[in-house]
């Protein structure tokens, strides 16, 4: 092979297109946020609470400021504007005011030249700690005293739900909830803490400007909702913040939330020296949220045809010490707590509450992996419970277009929930291996375990939905701007977006739709920051493919417009240069009494998967081998099919580890497996080949009929890899990640 | 802080008696882990990548003596997987490619964690453990020397120069169990092997007590062997496996290994 | 503490503090930020280098133990402004996302392919196993190795 790849990669929309930032990232050229530099650079540290649950009743920093090339030590009292921030609700201190509210809350922050100082005078700040008993069993935080004074996620139109310690509670009625069929099913279901293990620590760089306002070089999901919530706790004005994207390590959901961000400001300010911050992987396990533990029980009615009647529901989110994201979260869960069938009756109960375990938010397909891990463990059984195959069980009852949802919406965009589940249920299964064969290739793997003894095969499906963009009335929006320029009698473009490349893609979707729009080759993508184009919007939801293709073809075709009007073409030195905001259709607010749906509908559009899995299970000691996995996804329109499949591996991978490996544990809401070493990700002997196929509908609304992809493959594939090891094993196995013990029946 | 790096065993020696209080450095797979989550801050580390001496095997007296900075990688190259099979089978589960290249034996022996990959396949070879200090050398059995968890028996001049351990007189193997299928730190493992020169089965275990564990019976009694070792067992709860299972699993490894060594 | 080691070919010098892993020095001191920092305990790879020509974590090295060795890291790999056939494929087949695991895994696999030119399936995953990715699910990396190995 020609090793020339520094060639101008030229895209259209739909074209397989490598990534622009593929050949630095190859060389170790491209900079992460953990890569930067700046001269006379100092290095802030975060000295964070022992204690899940404590009050504070004094910080002094008198030993430490006097430690060698210490530079700063600031507490709360030194935060210069408001004391606390989160991304719906302001409920989190910058820096623990009077009270710790979980394990490794920050409590104070230091500045020093080498990051070994800054260590060893966090060392000497002493913490008067007063603890109190950590709430750590969800279902009883609402018979205990109130983590949080006040009731800092009350007044937003939730349902009114006055017991303590309530983040906020849905109940969905449908129907009849009361509505009874031929046979009944039901079972509790619980997941772990799933973490987003992005391997890009939190880190970053704080830039003082010598005029009061601050730099700040992050990896971050959402630039301006980053900067909305840094610039009132400065004490600045939004302008006097520029929060500018530095490369992304992953994110998965773990940077919607800020880490360091207002740590690293503060510190540059208070010094006037550049700051920065570097979490290690223990520190980054404490430093971000995780994905909500849950517990569920639900009930499934049907008739013997296997038509669904009725689906009851309750739903237990531990919301941990802080709202984060948590209200959106209890959204999803209960919103697609029936999965992706049509039902007539429905009872979804869901509450979300806070406690003094690690605080949890966003991660991929939030909300409705939890969901679908239920309400796929249930069509099973309901399955075997009829006697009917279970993907017919699934294609009885899918939805379709013009169906609708137990929260009472209709689906007016596409919805080939039918088509995927029969794409994934006709894809052929692989013929098993025979024996001898290497240990790698049987559970256990590098562990030498078996040479086939104990080993069982087992075949698992799974489908699942949810919805694209974000929901219930927020004004979503995106902005993008284009500036064409003449030299040499040629048109050349300029993007500028400041949709945060994650890893997912969106510099190709936005290079690609604006090439497809402006007829251009010559396009290129200015740097993401807030200082030179309005708010993208996050990247979450599966929205910014979506997202950043409308927001840019609007701009580029209001560029086209304006060129037209200037005669086709410019003059040397002669711009246009165009700034337009794309919205998706307005959503709104599910009624908080009834969680049905008000106006237009809380959701944008949907996306939906359909996943088959063999996995060969060691079932004397409890150790799997996932084998294959074959899917379909509804993804609407492949921008780039290469970057679409992708999405999908590394998304079943995700849902494969919580399956079978991935959670953060705790003991009295204490972190105990805060590293790689006890906190597992799925290697290279644990991920199966995966064959995927695209089913592409597009989407009415979207542009090019675009949907977002990231987040099905994870939500569909905890529920189909569990399925596979209940075919293998004929255990229940309610519980995830599954556990060894469970597999071999302790 | 301050690293010493002696280059030959002599100058090690000399180092580590004058600094009893320095921590011997060797592919830092343990040590470096301490260092980076600022759980330890020795005053002085001792560098032993310098030390020649340390490195390597060789065969003495019918024994196999391996060097205490004989890595993972050497323990799977033949002719030394010939053997020691059950060590090259334990080194094969080590980390990933990249600890397998550092990380040593006698790191392993050093550290004395209940759950290190070769002190199973060692222990099953009558392993003996060399020390050194400026006043002289001894050996210690290895069941004397892992004197607890994490603990062991050197002295604080003392540092570890070979294992010596009897070649495999018959089929052995080595299994280890994890939640997933590379990279896991054992939840429980065991090394097993027929010893026909000697009649007798020699299985031990590791994460599966306070120290890595070793059981024995002449081959006639084979019969109730898996559960003699589950019995001998004495695993706790933790966050990588619980007690009732690790004890179920030392019987299954079991059964599975003398199968395996009989065929 | 003063250390000189041979980079990329090139003869370097740091002065450190002791507690130091080559890693941090890498990075922080010698301008080489390529080797990645994700979990600094041989547990993910990101930081996978070339000692003396063989793969170590540079996390688990100590500073001083590189002192007077050889050092390949990723940026070392092109020559001339030539990519290394490993990193082209990378590009190529949609091996990187993030691509913060990306380095480590390309010195990974030029280190496997210099050992195993054609490697069977196993072979390359468990030549990998010491490297983790949370973005691709691994399956467009084995696509890269396999077309570099056939370059």
């Amino acid at each position: 092979m020609s090793a020339t790849a520094r060639t101008l990669e030229l895209g259209r929309v739909g074209e397989s297109v490598k990534r622009i930032d593929a050949i630095p990232k190859v060389t170790g050229e491209f900079a992460y946020s953990s890569d930067l530099f700046a001269a006379g650079m100092l290095w802030g540290h975060t000295l964070r609470s022992s204690h899940a649950h404590a009050l504070v009743s004094e910080v002094d920093i008198s030993e430490a400021v006097g430690m060698p090339g210490v530079h700063a030590v600031l507490t709360h009292s030194d935060v210069p504007g408001a004391k606390t921030y989160g991304l719906e609700f302001p409920d989190q201190p910058v820096l623990a005011i009077d009270r710790v509210r979980y394990f490794g809350e920050p409590v104070a922050i230091v500045a020093a030249e080498h990051p070994e100082q800054a260590r060893r005078a966090a060392e000497r700040i002493r913490v008067a700690y007063e603890p109190l008993e950590p709430v750590v069993d969800p279902e009883q935080a609402t018979e205990r005293e109130p983590i949080h004074e006040g009731r800092p996620t009350a007044g937003h139109g939730f349902r009114d739900d006055e017991r303590p310690n309530v983040v906020r509670t849905i109940v969905i009625r449908h129907g009849d909830p009361d509505a009874e069929a031929d046979v009944t099913v039901s079972g509790v279901y619980e997941l772990g803490i799933q973490d987003q293990a992005f391997l890009g620590p939190e880190s970053g760089l704080a830039i003082p400007d010598a005029e009061g306002g601050v730099d700040v070089y992050v990896a971050t999901q959402w630039l301006h909702i980053d900067r909305d919530q840094v610039a009132p706790c400065l004490g600045l004005e939004p302008k006097q913040v520029r929060i500018h994207l530095a490369g992304v390590g992953g994110a998965f959901g773990g940077r919607e939330d800020l880490s360091m961000q207002i740590h690293a400001a503060m510190l540059a300010l208070h010094t006037d020296r550049p700051v920065k911050m570097v979490y290690n992987r223990e520190e980054s396990f404490v430093g971000h949220i995780h994905r909500h533990p849950a517990k569920i029980w639900m009930e499934h009615r049907a008739n013997r045809d296997g038509k669904l009647v009725n689906v009851r529901a309750r739903i237990l989110l531990d919301g941990g010490a802080y709202a984060s994201s948590s209200a959106a979260v209890t959204a999803n869960a209960s919103a697609f707590a029936c999965g992706p069938y049509a039902v007539e009756n429905a009872l979804v109960e869901c509450t979300c509450v806070y406690t003094n375990n690690p605080p949890c938010g966003a991660m991929r397909g939030f909300g409705a992996v939890q969901s679908c891990f239920a309400h796929e463990a249930q069509m099973d059984k309901l399955a075997a419970e009829l006697g009917i195959d279970p993907v017919e069980l699934r294609l009885r009852n899918a939805l379709a277009p013009g169906d609708t949802l137990p929260t009472g919406q209709r689906i007016t965009g596409s919805f080939p929930a039918a088509e995927v589940i029969r794409r994934a249920a006709a894809l052929p299964v692989p013929e098993p291996e025979e024996l001898p064969r290497d240990a790698l290739r049987l559970p256990g793997g590098s562990g030498n375990t078996t040479r086939g003894e104990g080993v069982r095969r087992g075949v698992g499906f799974a489908v699942g939905f949810k919805n694209v963009c974000y929901s219930e009335g927020f004004d979503d929006s995106t902005a993008a701007r284009v500036r064409l320029t003449a030299s040499d009698e040629e048109l050349a473009a300029e993007v500028h977006c400041a949709a945060a490349e994650v890893g997912q893609g969106v510099v190709n979707v936005i290079l690609q739709t604006a090439r497809t729009e402006l007829d251009l080759d010559d396009v290129v993508l200015g740097a993401a920051t807030t200082s030179s184009v309005g708010s993208a919007g996050s990247a979450s939801a599966s929205r910014m493919t979506w997202m950043a293709a409308g927001a840019v073809r609007l701009a580029a075709r209001a560029a086209n417009e304006e060129l037209a009007r200037r005669g086709g073409n410019l003059a040397p030195g002669e711009t246009i240069d165009v700034e337009r905001i794309y919205h998706h259709r307005p959503t709104t607010p599910l009624d908080p009494e009834t969680g049905q749906v008000t106006g237009d509908g809380a959701h944008v559009a949907y996306i939906c998967a359909a996943m088959r899995v063999v996995a060969e299970v060691d079932v004397e000691l409890g150790l799997t081998r996932v084998v294959w996995i074959g899917t379909a996804q509804d993804v609407g329109k492949a921008v780039n099919p290469q970057a679409v499949y992708g999405q999908i591996e590394g998304g079943i991978a995700q849902g494969l580890g919580l399956a079978l490996m991935e959670e953060i544990q705790t003991r009295d809401g204490l972190i105990t497996n805060a590293s790689f070493t006890d906190y597992l990700v799925p290697t290279t002997l644990d991920m199966p080949p995966v064959d995927a196929e695209l089913v592409e509908e597009p989407e009415p609304d979207a542009p090019y009929g675009v949907k977002g992809v990231g987040e099905p493959p994870t939500v569909v594939s905890t529920a189909a890899v569990v399925s596979a090891l209940r075919d293998a094993t004929g255990r229940e196995l309610t519980r995830v990640p599954v556990s060894p013990d469970e597999i071999v029946g302790l | 802080m301050q690293v010493l790096t002696p280059r030959s065993l002599a100058e090690a020696l000399r180092l580590k008696a004058e600094h009893p209080g320095s921590v011997p450095i060797q592919g830092g797979t343990d040590v470096m882990v301490e260092l980076n989550f600022d759980r330890a801050r020795p005053e002085t580390l001792l560098n032993l990548n310098e030390v020649r001496e340390l490195r390597g095997w060789s065969r003495d007296n019918g024994s196999i003596r391996l060097g205490a900075g004989l890595t993972y990688t050497e323990g799977m190259e033949a002719p030394l997987a010939e053997a020691l099979p059950a060590l090259a089978e334990a080194s094969r589960t080590v980390g990933g490619p990249q600890i397998r290249n550092r990380g040593t034996v006698g790191g392993n022996l050093g550290t004395a964690s209940p759950a290190g990959d070769a002190l199973p396949p060692l222990l099953i070879g009558d392993a003996v453990v060399e020390l050194a200090s400026v006043r002289g050398e001894r050996s210690v059995p290895l069941p004397e020397f892992l004197t607890g968890p994490k603990r062991n028996a050197l002295a604080a001049d003392e540092l570890i120069v070979a294992i010596l351990v009897r070649p495999a007189a018959g089929p052995q193997t080595f299994m280890k169990v994890g939640p997933r299928n590379a990279m896991v730190i054992s939840v429980v493992s065991l090394a097993l092997t027929v010893d026909r020169d000697h009649d007798e089965v020699r299985a031990a275990f590791g994460s599966a007590g306070p120290v890595a564990g070793l059981v024995q019976a002449p081959l006639a009694e084979l019969n109730g062997f898996p559960e003699r070792v589950a019995a001998a067992a004495s695993p706790i709860d933790d966050v990588r496996g619980s007690a009732v299972y690790r004890r179920k699993s030392l019987r299954v490894l079991t059964v599975r290994a003398v199968e395996r060594c009989l065929q | 503490m003063r250390v000189e080691l041979t980079v990329n070919g090139e003869r370097l010098e740091a002065d450190v503090w002791a507690g130091e892993s080559l890693l941090y020095v890498l990075r922080e001191r010698l301008g080489l930020p390529g080797s990645k920092n994700a979990c600094e305990q041989g547990e993910c790879g990101s930081c996978s280098v070339l000692l003396d020509g063989r793969l170590v974590c540079a996390c688990l090295v100590l500073a001083a133990q590189a002192d007077g060795h050889e050092l390949v890291t990723v940026e070392g790999l092109a020559e001339d402004g030539e990519l290394h056939p490993v990193q082209a494929a990378f590009a190529e087949t949609g091996a990187v996302q993030c691509g913060f695991c990306t380095p480590g895994f390309v010195v990974a696999t030029a280190d496997l392919l210099a050992r195993s030119p054609n490697p069977s399936e196993d072979e390359i995953r468990e030549a990998l196993s010491g490297n983790l990715c949370r973005c691709t699910g691994y399956a467009k990396i084995f696509d890269a190795v396999r077309l570099a190995a056939g370059s």
